[in-house]
């Protein structure tokens, strides 16, 4: 198809530089420099979408980011990306695009028959209609979904990559139409460090939408030019084209998402898709202009129905003819300048209907002039044409405005561009909190007060005549940069100076009177994208939602992805006027960010795959993985789980490792242990605060079991502290809780006890630790710890000295956390792996077995020694784990002691650790199982608790489990049943939670 | 985001930082003594304050130190900071809130 | 204490001369892992002028007390961590630094409330220089690393990514040549560090060297 609507000459596209691309399965022609819009529109296409709920077909209504209609599906497989608007989507050879909402096709669309059916769907239709029956609803929301859907996901995983970056400025300038170009120069010369982000992938704005404005004496375009040569010159000067400030948040922090690469299709080598700006800025200039506003009357949302401006933009920026014969439909003098300049590229101006019952500005002298026919005081009350709007009808109005007069004339054409007014773009002013006022000469809101380091320049302030807003600009950047801390200097200059053409003045007239009675006339709309006429609101209003609030949520006016940018204040003029108020009475609904709908992938960034979250190896890593280990992750480390040797199962490996731990020799990496120093004179005061137990006659040499307890009384840590000195301890924590008991201690040690003499120090990764455990560990450690005393008067069970192993110096600490003999070798961290090699090599004659934590599990299970965070959860205490025997009775206090005593934690109903025996040895109960007492009947059935560790004990020849059961330890003896998910229960006795060993024989000689 | 002004490193990104939650709730000085009432206020109750608001934050990716922050809670202004054990700043709080 | 070949820094598992990367001539970020350090973290009352002078009197240079600077003198460098709190540094390379510092500042500070603790094994440290190193960083560091906010000499204690990292711009203000950052983690923090920065720094070109 050739581009039939292309203009021979004009517009910043390169007509060398031809771009083919796909749309809904045909092959089209644009150029470089088009969106897909006008790439479209060049080639006639108008119909590019069907709305959400009567899938009526529409088209392109804009040239920007408020397109409600034109939503596309880009890209295809798992490179795609839904909803996004093509009047922003920059062509691209090869690109392919879809239409949405429509089965199953454009041109024949099934679920057009919401259109007929119209009556049928009023507001609030969802919630009237699929109340009841409950059950029904998930039926109801399939067919809702499938038949509402806007895009479809990408199909796979994204095949992108995505940025973030933080950044610092002094001043941000939002937009580089003239405004922000103005703000960003001065800010520039002053010598501040600014950042200027244009969605757009051209500076300039509006002035690329106009036709013959001059700045400083030369054309726009140069003025453009010259002022991107001056920014991109200055070394603190960033300009981010392509680039959305899409949030504006507390503190002057502003996000922006740049698209980097998009625009080049997919290829982006080396370069990210998209990058995410998390910016900080001392201050904000705000310049991100004005949207114009439709006008709400009988049929306004046919295919070829037009923003004035966007009609502008086409014919002067991409020298695209939106139609061959235009109606303009105007309340001001916007319109009298889509038809001058639509005239001018040889476009057929049928007629200009304008509200005003006298047009007077510049624009309309113009027209005049021109010879344009001007229908003074008219309307347009009704449009014709199925794809493609064909026919309109013109009627004057009388003169309040309200009723339309005769039948009026009938007119064809196929665009008709309107102007109902411009409202400042307030979005990014309205997320810092700023308060937004209604202008009523301008018709539109206007920023108030600001709320944070901001102001507004140019007309997303209202200011609309171009010389106005390059001196405001000028002014903004200049106050901004001074405002920032810079000191003004001399190279500032002046601001730049133009003509000052405005829109004004205008007629308001929120909606157009049809003159046929409400229904029978064609729908006018004030929400395009949701399918939202002014019969609804007026609806909603009589059915008794008066906030202005509820009226959008009942009606879905200003949602969507479009944010309601083209309807909320027609909607909010509606309301006003049906109700008999004010507008400024009637408020404005709240803007959200984002400003246009964000990637996901860009919110992810680089943190996926190895980067998802820190991995965290220990020293000895490589050895565990070319053994074969299988890892599990404890926190953000990995440990190895268990060590499968060649055609081993997990139960078979796991099985073996416990054995040779019990019967021989097993070696663990415990590296990943949290190790906290601790120095200073009070330091077993401290311990005594921050224990159960006491800690002042630990002597030196020697360790200690300590809980830990919150202050309402419940366990968040346990672990061995060795007294290294006078003064000095080592304290260990689980490995998942290093850094919070860290902070906890911290937080007491600065925030309650300021005057101890204690310094808290995270030592973890300095040691890499193994432990050796089983009868014949202490021989193995006597093979390479020389010339080390290991006997029981010198290193006696928990007892801790210095020595050298295999020629490293080392520390080790005689504690067990198997049940068996066990030594704790800390080396330097860059020694692990040759002191792990060397205990190898000399364990080899004790047959010496790796095990991992699933191993370590078991082992403790059976010793039924509890893991914090496993038998624990937050709601437990040392009494609930009948370690009462570890809670000082004479210290006055630690933390969580008072608690202890609380009337909830002393009820004998609380869950109590105990130990369960299946009746069937081999049965191994599911952790998490409920237990229950007696036969399972009819539920509710009263839960006694849960099982918390459960496994098969190699040792002990059959399956033992620990669980937290009501009243747990009278009940010793007692049946109890677990009804399992698969249907089945299983039946168990309540035993004390330790299996072997009790006395501790094992431990000592 | 916030940004924070410690008061040992100055103003810093919200995220190097860990809220600690309201600020001069003191620990009873003997616990034992607390009846459950008193003691139930000390380790569950706190205040949520609309207006000014005396928090706690700890600088737990920079000095570790922690301190204390006036802070309008509607609009997220940062009054003051000021060290742990220090006395809040004169803020006239009734007009703020 | 064993053979230094025995010894493995914290990057040494990640074969780093094998990551060559990008053309080491038109790479704009140069990576490298700084193996074996000296750093012990010093805690001590640093309003307190007694303590202050014994530091100097025993390291011939003063501690910091502003934050984010750093001094030093002969062989090591001290940075601020906090008002109580500093690292000192010793660069050359010396794998037994650590201990023979944290005793030298036992014996020396021995009448006051202080807390000297070796750490070098706990660290791991990537250096990161050329171009684009102070973009490659920003992207993950909130602080302002603009050269005019953050100085040579200067340091922070700050968040990378998802890590808490030191972060240490070499030289001082009176030669800032290009910025070198050292960059230190916890040690099992390295690894992940070194992908991210080397991840980050992929669009500039990076290339990675031992040292």
């Amino acid at each position: 198809m050739t581009q039939s609507f292309r203009l021979p000459e004009g517009g910043v596209i390169d007509r060398g530089r031809r771009l083919g691309f796909r749309f809904d399965g045909r092959d089209y022609m644009g150029c470089a420099g088009d969106t897909l819009a006008s790439a479209l529109l060049a080639n006639g296409v108008h119909l590019t979408g069907r709305s959400f709920k009567y899938h009526r077909p529409r088209g392109i209504l804009s040239a920007g980011a408020e397109e409600p209609n034109a939503l596309i599906q880009l890209g295809e497989g798992a490179r795609c990306e839904p909803n996004l608007r093509a009047t922003q989507i920059e062509l691209f050879d090869g690109l392919i695009a879809r239409s949405q909402n429509r089965w199953p096709s454009l041109d024949f669309d099934i679920g057009a028959l919401n259109n007929r059916m119209s009556r049928l769907l009023p507001s609030g239709f969802y919630y009237k209609t699929f109340m009841w029956p409950a059950s029904f609803w998930m039926k109801y929301e399939f067919i809702i979904r499938h038949s509402a859907g806007l895009g479809q996901a990408p199909e796979g995983r994204d095949p992108d990559r995505y940025d973030k970056t933080f950044a610092h400025c002094d001043v941000l300038v939002v937009g580089a139409g003239p405004s922000g170009l103005a703000a960003a120069l001065a800010a520039g010369r002053g010598g501040a460090r600014v950042i200027l982000a244009e969605q757009d992938a051209l500076l300039g704005g509006s002035l690329w939408s106009g036709n013959g404005e001059t700045i400083d004496g030369a054309p726009a375009r140069d003025w453009i030019e010259a002022a991107r040569r001056e920014l991109e010159a200055m070394a603190e000067v960033t300009i981010l084209t392509r680039t959305l400030a899409y949030g504006y948040f507390d503190h002057n922090f502003v996000a922006l998402v740049e698209r980097v690469t998009d625009h080049l299709g997919g290829v982006a080598g080396k370069q990210p898709r998209q990058r995410l700006w998390k910016l900080r800025a001392k201050q904000v200039v705000l310049a991100t202009g004005a949207i114009e506003r439709p006008l709400v009357f009988a049929g306004n949302d046919r295919p070829g129905i037009m923003l004035a401006d966007a009609c502008r933009t086409y014919v002067n920026r991409f020298a695209v003819q939106p139609g061959k014969r235009a109606v303009v439909f105007t309340n001001n003098e916007s319109g009298h300048l889509a038809a001058l300049d639509m005239a001018a590229a040889g476009i057929d101006v049928a007629a200009i209907a304008d509200l005003r019952e006298d047009p007077m500005g510049p624009a309309s002298e113009r027209t005049e002039a021109a010879g344009l026919r001007v229908i003074p005081g008219s309307a347009v009350v009704g449009t014709k044409g199925e794809r493609r709007v064909k026919q309109v009808r013109i009627a004057r109005l009388n003169p309040d405005g309200t009723q339309a007069l005769a039948a009026g004339e009938n007119l064809d054409c196929d665009v008709l561009a309107m102007s109902g007014g411009w409202n400042p773009s307030l979005h990014l002013f309205s997320q810092s909190r700023g308060k937004v006022r209604f202008d009523s000469g301008l018709g539109c809101f206007v920023p108030g007060a600001s709320a944070q380091a901001e102001r507004s320049a140019g007309s997303c302030n209202g200011v609309f005549g171009l010389n106005d807003c390059l001196a405001q600009g000028f002014n903004a950047g200049k106050q901004a940069a001074q405002d920032a801390g810079i000191k003004a200097g001399s190279k500032g200059g002046a601001a730049p100076q133009a003509g000052n053409g405005d829109f004004l003045p205008a007629r308001w007239i929120w909606e157009v009177p049809s003159g046929k009675p409400a229904g029978r006339a064609g729908k006018a709309f004030v929400d395009f994208q949701n399918d939202v006429t002014a019969n609804d609101l007026k609806l909603a209003l009589r059915e008794g939602y008066e906030s202005i609030e509820h009226v959008k949520r009942y009606t879905t006016t200003g949602m969507g992805t479009d944010q309601g940018k083209t309807s909320n204040v027609n909607a909010i003029g509606i309301v006003a006027q049906t109700q008999g108020r004010e507008i400024p009475d009637v408020g404005v609904t709240t803007f959200r960010p984002p400003y246009t709908p964000v990637t996901f992938g860009v919110f992810a960034g680089r943190d996926v795959d190895d980067l998802l979250d820190p991995v965290r190896k220990t020293p000895i890593h490589d050895w565990h993985e070319r053994a074969g280990a299988a890892f599990e992750d404890v926190g953000q480390w990995k440990r190895p789980w268990y060590f499968p040797q060649a055609g081993e199962t997990m139960h078979q490996a796991v099985n073996r490792e416990v054995k040779a731990a019990r019967e021989s020799a097993g070696i663990m990496d415990a590296t990943t242990l949290g190790k906290i120093d601790i120095q200073g004179r009070d330091s077993a005061e401290f311990l005594n605060r921050v224990y159960t137990n006491a800690w002042t006659k630990l002597a030196v040499g020697r360790c200690r079991y300590g809980l830990m307890l919150n202050e309402a009384g419940m366990v968040i840590d346990d672990g061995v502290t060795a007294r290294l000195g006078e003064f000095h301890y080592l304290m260990t924590t689980t490995s998942g809780n290093a850094a919070p008991v860290l902070a906890h201690l911290e937080e007491y040690l600065q925030t309650e006890w300021p005057d101890l003499d204690v310094h808290l120090t995270s030592v973890t990764d300095q040691f890499a630790t193994v432990t050796i455990s089983g009868p014949k560990a202490r021989a193995l450690l006597a093979d390479v710890a020389g010339d080390m005393d290991l006997g029981s008067q010198a290193l006696p069970h928990m007892g801790v000295g210095d020595g050298r192993v295999a020629g490293i110096a080392a520390r080790i600490a005689r504690i067990s956390f198997t049940g068996e003999m066990s030594y704790e070798i800390n080396v330097p961290a860059s020694c692990g792996l040759a002191l792990w090699q060397a205990l190898m090599t000399a364990g080899a004659k004790y047959a010496i077995v790796p095990y991992g934590t699933e191993a370590m599990h078991v082992l403790r299970a059976e010793k039924g020694f509890i893991i914090v965070g496993q038998e624990t959860d937050g709601s437990v205490t040392p009494i609930d784990l009948g370690m009462d025997w570890i809670v000082s009775k004479k210290k006055t206090d630690f933390i969580g002691k008072r608690s202890l005593t609380r009337p909830d934690i002393i009820k004998p109903d609380r869950k109590q650790l105990v130990g369960l025996l299946t009746g069937d040895p081999k049965e191994v109960l599911p952790e998490g199982a409920h237990l229950v007492e007696g036969a399972v009947g009819q539920p509710p059935v009263p839960m006694l608790g849960h099982v918390t560790s459960s496994y098969e004990s190699p040792n002990l020849g059959r399956s033992i489990a620990l669980a937290m059961i009501k009243g747990g330890r009278d009940r010793m003896g007692q049946s109890l049943q677990a009804p399992l998910a698969d249907g089945r229960t299983i039946a168990c006795t309540v035993t004390g939670p330790v299996f072997l060993d009790p006395e501790g024989t094992r431990l000592n000689d | 985001m916030l940004v924070i002004p410690c008061p040992h490193c100055g103003p810093r990104c919200e995220i190097e930082f860990s809220y600690g939650g309201q600020a001069h709730i003191a620990r009873p000085q003997d616990p034992a003594a607390a009846d459950d009432a008193t003691w139930a206020d000390y380790v569950f109750m706190r205040d949520n304050t609309k207006g000014v608001f005396l928090e706690r934050w700890v600088h737990s990716h920079g000095c570790r130190q922690w301190f204390n922050v006036a802070r309008h809670t509607v609009t997220y202004e940062i009054l003051a900071s000021y060290e742990t054990g220090a006395a809040p700043p004169n803020l006239d709080l009734e007009s703020q809130a | 204490m064993i053979e230094k070949y025995l010894r493995q820094s914290p990057l040494a598992h990640m074969g780093l001369g094998a990551r060559s990367g990008d053309d080491t001539a038109k790479a704009e970020v140069r990576l490298a892992e700084r193996p074996f350090f000296g750093f012990v973290n010093l805690r001590g009352p640093g309003a307190d002028p007694a303590f202050l002078g014994a530091f100097k009197a025993a390291s011939g240079y003063a501690l910091p007390t502003e934050a984010g600077t750093s001094g030093g003198g002969g062989n090591t460098t001290a940075l601020w961590l906090g008002p109580k709190e500093w690292a000192i540094l010793d660069t050359r390379g010396d794998p037994d630094a650590g201990p023979r510092m944290a005793d030298e500042l036992r014996t020396a500070l021995a009448d006051f409330r202080v807390a000297v603790t070796d750490v070098s094994e706990s660290r791991a440290c990537i250096r990161i220089s050329g171009p684009k190193a102070r973009a490659t960083l920003q992207k993950g560091c909130p602080l302002d690393l603009h050269p005019q906010a953050f100085r040579p000499g200067h340091c922070a204690h700050t968040r990378l990514a998802k890590a808490t990292a030191l972060i240490h711009l070499n030289g001082n203000d009176s030669a800032p040549e290009e910025a070198i950052f050292d960059v230190y983690t916890v040690r099992s923090f390295g690894e992940y560090v070194w992908l991210w920065l080397e991840d980050a720094g992929r669009e500039y070109g990076v290339t990675a060297r031992l040292s």
